[in-house]
């Protein structure tokens, strides 16, 4: 060892002596000792932040270029390019370079049908990877932070996808702005400023398209470049969490090393994606802009549909009645200086939903940590089954969502299935009601179920679809033994049971407490216990004297 | 006991106590004994598979070759076609070119790189002891700027600090102008003649057949130096003809038709969408984009949907040569609700 040290490395090869250079200055070999083989844990489920991250690089190489030719300005010009329907229309010069790069530069239809398909794609990866966090419990201590950093990220992601939309000053996001504009104007007291400010004037002006490029290109992704950064770091210094199984707990991390095996198949799969993302692109149209037309406050085509991110707020919108059983839902509130205006049919849709929604998404750690009384630091995943009140609320909130989202698409769905676009708009406000609650009760059912499904493959086995007949005349199925790492992996939970109020130091169990109390029997009351060794004895046991019994049929 | 789990665990003391029992549960046998793949015992396999690697970043140089191609062999030749074409096969080039290199990677990874599965230990995140030494760093610090002894130069530099980013606030104050009172009055004025959009011709009273309807835009719209589209987006207007006998003027807006010919404006009251669909049979006005159904007979009425407000009318007659014509402005601001607009 200090032989190793005392004597001066002389590197004998062209890359030896370029790495050496480095590594003297900045130090190489001791990161990639810490790293190079670095463990990491293995489950498709953990491919969702990859792709989301692998879709951001590549929209940032696709927009790059779409830098290079796109023109942000509002001037008005005359169309003069290849594509006959809009020639000599008048037009923006944003729609218009846009026009130029899908007919005009080689390979630019392409680059623009890739930049939006990868959009669409990396909102969803961010969306699902934080569903497959939310369900696997791996916001837990100690990842609550970077839980919040994932929020702000599917934020921030939001923004920027909506920003890229509307640059392209075509009719159909230009309708978009206009309803982001009376949204704006809802908001009481500033609201008609905050229009002028964003607009530099009245609506649609001539400025938003530069505002928004300026966002779109800079502020947004340098934002989301750096939340990414200490999202990874905080990676780094957690490393990964693990699917429960033989050989992995809290306080190990088992996979595959960084260096070669981890590295390749990562590496591997963001061409894999970019691969899929060209194929995608080359054969699929999307956002034809050239069918709208230009922006003009007044045409509009029936259908209209935002990019599906933004459509579960648009389904808010279109959800909310302007009038509930003759009682407006716009208020004129009489004040010393006048009458002012408050417009809550659009407020409220807009801002109470999503309100909501990414509230209880930013501090969920924090209740179920103070519910659950559980400060331990926990580093193995739960399956989803195995928390199932945890997994109800996350099922709830998903169908709240999806309603919101199919409420977007309410006038399509009219059309497609011929019904009535009033009666689709009825259901689904009950939905938006009724829907999570069913799916509450329904996914914790179904969570308990697959619990007993497992504890009853754990003790007795899994079904051969072997049936034997016995020489005294008894069919019986032959139940196959697990071995001990598949049943490890269906019994090595945790099941706390309901616990009461907990007095303080004087004695006396406050509210609060008293209400975390509530919560804990809500979260814990319906529970299945892991099956244990000595169930297993009796069970083994029990078979054997039932083989033997001529009078009872085996009920498994 | 036949009957085991089937029932509500929680009414089984067994199923219950069996959680708690931490004796009673099973131990974890460790990592599963690695089985070798095909690829590790037989040699042949091997080779297999490290020339199907091979083959798939071949593929990957073909479908670069195939861009190529496609880039410079296809000639735009201003059609669809072309153009299609063309994007198909660059598509097709760069998926290929991708999908061989992806592929080719993790193929190799999975059949010839060692698939062992290994096991590092998790280091604390902090230690107790990095913690007290970080700890005395933050008080040492603080105490050797005083901060806390020398109570002035913290309460000022709170009001410094709490002051200093004001101007970067008033900075932004040149983003655009007071709404002032521009969201109340549109182009439409008394005389305004009512023109088809987008052309601008005007339109006559007798063009307009009961069940027909019209986009229109005032007269004066289209010759517009600056701020067409802002003017445009206020003054929009859908012009229908019905029976009179189906109109149901309220008090005070009895001669805001004529013959049965009504103007309302096309900027939803909800969040200003145009109102462009207009049901004839039903004389409803739908909002194709959050779908508020105003009723024509009852002045525009909201019938269904988001919106509160029924859409403004626009007062109209016709002139001396027979052309539609605006009595006056809207009586009322257009377009979406905002605070001020009482």
């Amino acid at each position: 060892m200090s032989a190793v040290t005392e004597t001066p490395f002389e590197p004998t090869t062209t890359t030896g002596r370029i790495t050496n250079f480095v590594d003297e200055r900045v130090g190489g070999s001791g990161m990639l000792r810490e790293f190079g083989r670095k463990v990491f844990p293995d489950h498709w489920s953990f491919m969702f932040g990859e792709v989301a991250m692998y879709s951001f690089i590549i929209l940032l190489l696709s927009g790059t270029f779409l830098t290079f030719f796109f023109d942000p300005s509002m001037a008005e010009t005359h169309y003069n390019g290849p594509y006959v329907p809009l020639k000599g229309v008048e037009m923006s010069v944003a729609y218009s370079s846009s026009l130029n790069i899908s007919f005009e530069v080689r390979g630019g239809l392409f680059m623009r049908q890739v930049h939006h398909w990868s959009a669409l794609l990396f909102v969803a990866a961010v969306a699902v990877h934080m569903l497959r966090v939310f369900f696997t419990g791996a916001f837990r201590k100690p990842r609550e932070m970077n839980w919040v950093v994932g929020g702000v990220l599917l934020i921030l992601s939001l923004a920027a996808g909506f920003t890229g939309y509307s640059l392209p000053d075509d009719l159909l996001s230009g309708n978009g702005l206009r309803i982001i504009d009376g949204v704006v104007k809802a908001i009481p007291v500033v609201g008609t400023y905050i229009s002028f400010f964003l607009f530099g004037g009245e609506f649609p002006g001539t400025m938003i398209i530069g505002r928004l490029y300026m966002m779109h290109i800079m502020l947004v992704p340098a934002m989301i470049l750096l939340m990414l950064v200490i999202h990874l770091f905080m990676v780094v210094i957690h490393k990964h969490t693990q699917y429960p199984g033989a050989g992995r707990n809290d306080r190990n991390v088992v996979g595959y090393p960084l260096g070669p095996v981890y590295a390749a198949k990562a590496g591997g799969f963001f061409f894999i994606m970019f691969g899929i993302i060209a194929f995608v692109a080359g054969f699929f149209q999307i956002n034809p802009i050239w069918n709208y037309g230009p922006y003009d406050p007044s045409p509009v085509s029936a259908g209209t549909q935002p990019d599906w991110y933004i459509g579960w707020v648009d389904g808010a919108l279109r959800l909310m009645p302007g009038w509930l059983f003759n009682i407006p839902m716009e208020w004129h509130i009489p004040l010393p200086w006048g009458t002012n205006t408050l417009s809550f049919n659009v407020l409220g849709p807009a801002l109470i939903p999503a309100g909501l929604v990414f509230t209880a998404l930013f501090l969920y750690p924090w209740i179920e940590r103070w519910v659950t009384r559980d400060n331990r630091e926990h580093h193995v995943l739960d399956r989803p089954r195995n928390v199932p009140t945890r997994t109800a609320i996350g099922v709830a909130g998903f169908i709240f969502y999806c309603v919101m989202w199919a409420a977007a698409s309410s006038d399509l769905i009219a059309t497609h299935f011929q019904v009535s676009l009033n009666d689709v708009t009825y259901w689904l406000r009950a939905l938006f009601f009724i829907g999570p609650i069913v799916g509450f009760i329904v996914a914790k059912r179904v969570a308990l179920a697959l619990q007993r499904k497992d504890r009853e493959i754990a003790l007795h086995g899994r079904e051969t679809g072997r049936i034997v007949r016995l020489p005294h005349g008894e069919f019986q199925e032959i139940h196959a033994q697990l071995d001990d790492y598949k049943r490890y992996k269906l019994v090595g939970y945790e099941s706390p049971v309901p616990e009461e109020g907990i007095p303080n130091e004087n004695g006396i169990v406050t509210k609060k407490e008293n209400l975390r109390s509530k919560l804990s029997s809500f979260f814990f009351e319906d529970r299945v216990a892991p099956a244990t060794p000595s169930e297993l004895e009796a069970g083994h046991h029990h078979e054997a004297v039932e083989a033997g019994d001529d009078d009872k049929a085996i009920t498994h | 006991m036949g009957n085991h789990s089937d029932g509500t665990p929680t009414s089984s003391d067994a199923v219950a106590k069996a959680g708690h029992d931490e004796v009673d549960k099973f131990q974890d046998p460790g990592l599963a004994p690695h089985r070798l793949r095909l690829a590790d015992t037989d040699p042949k396999a091997a080779k297999r598979a490290e020339r199907q690697v091979a083959w798939l970043f071949i593929i990957s140089i073909a479908g670069t070759l195939l861009f190529f191609v496609a880039y410079f062999g296809i000639r735009l030749d201003d059609t669809f076609g072309t153009l299609r074409l063309q994007n198909t096969f660059l598509g097709l080039g760069v998926a290929f070119a991708m999908l061989g290199i992806g592929t080719g990677i993790v193929h190799w990874a999975r059949a010839l790189m060692p698939d062992h599965e290994v096991a590092e230990e998790r280091h604390e995140l902090r230690t107790e002891e990095d913690r007290l030494a970080a700890l005395k760093i933050v008080d040492d610090i603080i105490d050797e700027t005083g901060i806390k002894r020398r109570p002035l130069i913290r309460n000022t530099l709170i009001g410094a600090v709490a002051l200093a980013p004001l101007p970067a606030i008033a900075i932004f104050r040149d983003l655009g102008p007071l709404p002032g009172d521009s969201l109340r009055h549109t182009l439409w004025k008394e005389g305004e003649r009512l023109a088809r959009d987008p052309d601008g011709t005007p339109i006559k009273a007798s063009d307009v057949t009961i069940g027909s309807a019209f986009h229109v835009i005032p007269e004066s719209l289209n010759s517009l130096e600056h701020g067409k589209l802002n003017a445009k987006a206020k003054a929009v207007v859908l012009l229908m003809r019905l029976d009179p006998q189906d109109l149901n003027p309220s008090e005070g807006r009895e001669d805001w038709s004529y013959n049965g010919i009504v103007a309302y404006s096309k900027i939803c009251t909800h969040v200003g969408c145009p109102v462009a669909l207009y049901e004839q049979q039903t004389h409803h006005l739908l909002c194709p984009c959050h779908q508020s159904t105003f009723d024509l007979t009852q002045e525009c009425k909201v019938i269904f949907g988001p919106a509160v407000r029924p859409l403004p009318q626009l007062p109209i007659t016709v002139d001396a040569d027979g052309y539609l014509v605006a009595q006056s402005d809207f009586h009322e601001p257009v377009g979406p609700s905002f605070w001020e607009r009482g």
